[in-house]
C-alpha cells in the first residue's frame, strides 16, 4: 500500500527537482504518443528537443527562441505575482491583445511621421491598453466580489472580436487593397521592434522580458510589497493581521499583469508579427499560465520554463513539418508538461512511503 | 463498584517520527471515575481513540469484561459498549435535537419514539432537553447534552469524555458532573480526560498520568494536591509565575460602546462594549469561546474597523486605523489562531518576525526589507523566549505548538508595546511553557505596559490578572478587581447556566 505522509516542511530538494521530473515524464509518455502515432519516439522526442539547438539549421532556430521565449516570459512574470497572492488572472490572451491593439494604434497614428519618441510612446500605450483591460477584472472584483478567474478569461474574447474589428475597420491598412490587417510596422522605422543585433532576435521585447525577470526577483526577495504578496498567498488571515490591504493588492497584481501581457503584445506586433491582424495572437497568453507554474512562480525559474515552452514550440513546428506529427499532437505533449508537473507537485510536500497494512 | 471493566495491556502506538503511546498498560473499573490526565502531547487522544476503535495500536491488547477486545472501527466499539463525547461537537445547526440523534444511529426508531426515549433519557439522569428544538438556537452547553444523551442511549458501559469542560461555565460544570456521578453510581465506568487538576480532584476516583506517550504515574486525586499531579505531567518542578506589582498608572486604552458586526457568518456581534486599561495593569476578559473573543481581537488589532470614537489608544483615536498604524502606535496583538493567522505555516520564522515586527523593529526601508535584521530580530525572539527549533530559517509549521506559541508572544513583547492584547495566549500550551508566557506579561506589565489577556482558562486569568469581566453574546460584564471574585461570581460574569435547567436528580 502507498501512503503519502506529510513533510514537516516543503522539500528544498523536491522544489527543484519536481520541474526536471515533469519534464523527464512528460518524454517518456510523449514518447508513447508519438510512438502510438507510428512516428519513432526517440526521433520525435530528439527532434523537439535538440534540433533547434544544434541541428544544421540551428541559426535559424536560435533567434526563434528568443522571439518566442520573450513574451512567454514576460506574461508569466506578471502573472506569477498574482498567483503567487491567490489572484487568478487568466485572461493575459487577452490583455496582450489590447496591448497589441492599443499600442500598435498609437504608432499608426503618427504614420508616416518619423520621430524618436513614437517607440516609446507605444510601449506605454502597450502597458496602458493590458492594464485596462485587467483592470475590468480588478475593478469588478473588488466592488463585487466577481471571481477574476471568469471575468478575466471571458474578456479574452471580448478582445478576439475587438482585435477583429480593428484588423477589418479602424487600423486596416488605406493601401491594403481591402485585405484586413493593419499597415506592416515594419516598414515604419520609428515604430518598428527590430533585431538590436542582426539576424539574432535579440529585440526590445526580449530586453524588457530580463529586466521583468530582475525586477520580479528584487520585488519578491527583498521589498515589503513582495513580501506581502507572499504572505496572501501563504496565509491569507495572516496577512490582513500583518496589515495588508486585499483590494490594494488586487489591483496592484492584475494591474501588473495586465501591463505586462500588454507589453508583450506591442513587442510582438511591432516586431516579429508586424501588423495587427486577425489571427495575431496564437495563445502566448495561456501557455504563458503553463510557464508561470513550470517556473515555480520563481523568476529565474520562469526564464528557463520559458526557455523550455519556446523550445517545444520550435522543436513541435519542425516535428509537424519534417515527421507530419498531427498539430494536435505537439499541443498535448506541451499541455502535458504542466500537468505532470502538478503531479509530481506533491512530492514537494509529501512524501511516499510505502506502508505495511497497519496491524490489527 | 466490583470487578474490572476495561483492561489495557501494554498498548503501543507509533507514528512515523514520534510513538505517541508506549506500552501503556491501566484498568478501569466498572462504575470507575478514571481520569486521564497530560499535557497536550502526552498522547491521551491516541490512547483514547484507540479504545474507541479509530486507530489499531501496533501492539498491545485491551480486555473488556474478561474478553478479548479489539475494536475495528468505532461502531464495533459502540456495540461493546464504548461511546466517547467528543471536544468538538459534531452536530448540525439546521437540524432538531432528535433529528440529530437519529443522524448517527444505524437503525433510528420512528421519530415520535426517538424523541420520547430521548425525553426520558434526559430526565432521567438531568439533563432537560427539548428534541425538537433546533441545535443552531442551543448554547454549547446544551449542544454537549445533545452529545452526551446520543452517547447513553446506547446504554454504555464505558463513557469517554474528551475534555468536557473547555465550553462550559462554572455553573454548567456543576450540572455536568451531577450527571457524571449519577452515571457512575449506577455502574457506568467514565473514562475522563483533562487538564484541569481541580475538576479531577473534585470528580475522579483514580487518575492515569501520561508523559510522552508513557504512564508516569497513577493517583487518587482526592488525596493527591493539584501541585503535586501538575509536577507529575510536567516531569519537573513547576515555575509558578510571580508578580513583581508595578504602579498602575494612566489610561492607555479606552473602548466607548464600542458596537461591530462580525465578519464571520456564524460569528458573534460586539454590543456596546466599554472598558479601560492602564499602564501596569492587566485586565482578564473570560467567557465560553464564541461568545465574541476574536471579534473583539480583530476590532482591537484593526482587522475590523469600528465606529469613529470607539478605540482611543492614549488620546489618539484609532478607530479606523489599519493594523500598521495601531502597531506604529504602540497596540500590539497576538490572535489565538497560531497557524494561518497569527503565522503564515509554510514560511520561515525570520519572514514571520517581520510579519508584524517590521514597522517597530525597522525591518524595512523605503518599502526594502532588511533581512540582516530581521534575522536578528527572528533569533532574539528565539533565545529570549526558549523557542525549540533548529534555527530561525525552519518553517513556522514544523513548530510545535507550545514552542510557536512562545515565539509569537515573544515577538509582540519583544516590540516594546504600550498595549498588548492577547488571546489565548497559553492554549495547548505545555505547563512550563505556559508558566514562561504568563511571567513574560506579568514583566511586561510591570514595566508599564497595559494588558488584556482574553482567555477561557479561568485558573490563568486568576493567577495574573488585575480586573477580571467576561464575555457573554457580544456583551461585557462589570469590570471587577480580580482578588476576591468567587468562582460562583465568575460563573454569572460568564451568563451563569445560559438558562438551563439545573439537574434534578
Amino acid at each position: 500500500m502507498i501512503k503519502l505522509e506529510k513533510r514537516p516542511q516543503p522539500s528544498k530538494a523536491w522544489t527543484y527537482l519536481t520541474p526536471l521530473l515533469a519534464v523527464a515524464l512528460t518524454m517518456v509518455v510523449g514518447g508513447a504518443l508519438f510512438a502510438g502515432l507510428g512516428k519513432d519516439p526517440v526521433v520525435a522526442i530528439k527532434t523537439i528537443f535538440w534540433e533547434p539547438l544544434f541541428s544544421e539549421f540551428a541559426f535559424y532556430y536560435r533567434p526563434q527562441l528568443l522571439v518566442k521565449g520573450a513574451p512567454l516570459v514576460l506574461i508569466a512574470i506578471g502573472l506569477s505575482l498574482g498567483f503567487r497572492a491567490g489572484i487568478w488572472n487568466i485572461g493575459a490572451e487577452g490583455q496582450y491583445i489590447m496591448g497589441a491593439i492599443i499600442g500598435a494604434g498609437v504608432g499608426l497614428a503618427f504614420y508616416p511621421m518619423e520621430a524618436f519618441y513614437i517607440f516609446p510612446l507605444m510601449v506605454i500605450a502597450g502597458a496602458f491598453g493590458g492594464w485596462i483591460w485587467a483592470m475590468i477584472p480588478a475593478f469588478l472584483k473588488v466592488r463585487f466580489g466577481t471571481n477574476e478567474i471568469l471575468v478575466s478569461l471571458m474578456l479574452v474574447y471580448v478582445a478576439e472580436q475587438l482585435l477583429a474589428s480593428a484588423s477589418l475597420g479602424l487600423l486596416r491598412n488605406p493601401d491594403g487593397h481591402g485585405f484586413p490587417g493593419s499597415r506592416n510596422l515594419r516598414d515604419y522605422a520609428s515604430a518598428h521592434n527590430g533585431d538590436l543585433i542582426a539576424n539574432t532576435g535579440m529585440h526590445w521585447g526580449v530586453v524588457a522580458a530580463l529586466i521583468a525577470v530582475i525586477f520580479a526577483y528584487v520585488l519578491l526577495n527583498r521589498h515589503m510589497l513582495g513580501f506581502h504578496i507572499r504572505l496572501t498567498g501563504e496565509a491569507p488571515r495572516a496577512a490582513k493581521f500583518a496589515g495588508v490591504n486585499p483590494s490594494r493588492l488586487i489591483l496592484i497584481c492584475l494591474g501588473a499583469s495586465g501591463a505586462l501581457a500588454g507589453v508583450a503584445g506591442l513587442f510582438e506586433v511591432s516586431g516579429p508579427a508586424g501588423q495587427v491582424s486577425i489571427d495575431f495572437n496564437v495563445g502566448y497568453g495561456f501557455t504563458a499560465i503553463i510557464v508561470a507554474f513550470l517556473g515555480r512562480l520563481h523568476p529565474v525559474g520562469i526564464l528557463l520554463a520559458g526557455a523550455l515552452m519556446a523550445l517545444t514550440y520550435i522543436g513541435g513546428e519542425i516535428a509537424q513539418s519534417k515527421l507530419g506529427l498531427p498539430a494536435a499532437a505537439i499541443q498535448l505533449f506541451q499541455g502535458m508538461l504542466l500537468f505532470f508537473l502538478l503531479t509530481v507537485d506533491v512530492l514537494t510536500n509529501f512524501r511516499i512511503r510505502l506502508a505495511k497494512r497497519e496491524v490489527a | 463498584m466490583t470487578g474490572t471493566l476495561l483492561k489495557l495491556n501494554g498498548l503501543t502506538k507509533a507514528y512515523p517520527g514520534v510513538v505517541a503511546n508506549n506500552n501503556v498498560s491501566f484498568e478501569i473499573g466498572k462504575g470507575e471515575v478514571h481520569a486521564l490526565l497530560g499535557e497536550n502531547g502526552a498522547g491521551k487522544s491516541t490512547l483514547v481513540k484507540m479504545i474507541y476503535g479509530l486507530v489499531k495500536p501496533n501492539s498491545g491488547s485491551m480486555v473488556m469484561n474478561g474478553e478479548d477486545y479489539a475494536p475495528v472501527k468505532p461502531s464495533a466499539a459502540r456495540q461493546a459498549g464504548v461511546a466517547m463525547v467528543f471536544q468538538h461537537f459534531s452536530l448540525f445547526d439546521a437540524l432538531n435535537v432528535a433529528e440529530n440523534i437519529a443522524l448517527g444511529m444505524e437503525n433510528p426508531p420512528k421519530m415520535r419514539d426517538l424523541a420520547a426515549r430521548i425525553k426520558e433519557v434526559s430526565e432521567t439522569y438531568g439533563l432537560p432537553l427539548d428534541p425538537f428544538r433546533t441545535v443552531g438556537d442551543l448554547s454549547a452547553g446544551e449542544r454537549q447534552r445533545v452529545e452526551i444523551i446520543r452517547c447513553l442511549l446506547q446504554d454504555p458501559k464505558l463513557l469517554i469524555m474528551d475534555e468536557p469542560t473547555s465550553v462550559l461555565t462554572p455553573q454548567e460544570v456543576d450540572i455536568l458532573f451531577e450527571t457524571l456521578r449519577k452515571l457512575s453510581a449506577e455502574g457506568t465506568a467514565i473514562l475522563y480526560i483533562s487538564h484541569k487538576l481541580e475538576e479531577i480532584r473534585t470528580l475522579c476516583d483514580n487518575a492515569t498520568i501520561l508523559r510522552l506517550g508513557e504512564v508516569v504515574g497513577d493517583c487518587v486525586p482526592r488525596e493527591t494536591t493539584a501541585r503535586d499531579m501538575a509536577e507529575m505531567m510536567v516531569g519537573s518542578k513547576l515555575h509558578v509565575p510571580e508578580r513583581t506589582g508595578g504602579d498602575i498608572g494612566p489610561v492607555l486604552l479606552e473602548l466607548n460602546d464600542l458596537s461591530v458586526a462580525s465578519p464571520a457568518e456564524f460569528g458573534t456581534a460586539l454590543k456596546g462594549i466599554s472598558m479601560e486599561v492602564r499602564s501596569g495593569e492587566i485586565l482578564g476578559i473570560g467567557g465560553v469561546a464564541g461568545n465574541g473573543q476574536d471579534e473583539l481581537l480583530g476590532a482591537l488589532s484593526g482587522e475590523l474597523l469600528t465606529k469613529a470614537g470607539t478605540i482611543v489608544l492614549e488620546g489618539d483615536d484609532v478607530s479606523q486605523m489599519g493594523p500598521v498604524g495601531r502597531r506604529k502606535l504602540g497596540l500590539l496583538t497576538a490572535p489565538e489562531e497560531r497557524l494561518g493567522h497569527a503565522a503564515a505555516p509554510d514560511m520561515s520564522l525570520i519572514e514571520n518576525a517581520v510579519l508584524t515586527g517590521s514597522v517597530r523593529e525597522g525591518l524595512e526601508k523605503n518599502g526594502f526589507l532588511k533581512w540582516g535584521k530581521a534575522r536578528n530580530f527572528a533569533e532574539t525572539i528565539i533565545e529570549k523566549f526558549d523557542v525549540r527549533t533548529p534555527g530561525p530559517g525552519n518553517a513556522a509549521r514544523s513548530l510545535s505548538g507550545g514552542n510557536l506559541q512562545k515565539f509569537v508572544i515573544g515577538r509582540e513583547v519583544l516590540q516594546r508595546p504600550d498595549v498588548l492584547v492577547v488571546n489565548q495566549p497559553t492554549w495547548g500550551v505545555d505547563a512550563a511553557a505556559a508558566a514562561d508566557i504568563r511571567q513574560s506579561l506579568l514583566d511586561l506589565a510591570a514595566a508599564g505596559a497595559a494588558i488584556i489577556c482574553i482567555s477561557q482558562d479561568l485558573d490563568e486569568l486568576m493567577e495574573i490578572s488585575d480586573h477580571f469581566a467576561a464575555l457573554n453574546e457580544g456583551r461585557l460584564s462589570d469590570i471587577r478587581p480580580s482578588k476576591g471574585l468567587t468562582v460562583d461570581e465568575i460563573g454569572l460574569m460568564m451568563g451563569g447556566a445560559h438558562g438551563m435547567e439545573v439537574a434534578h436528580v
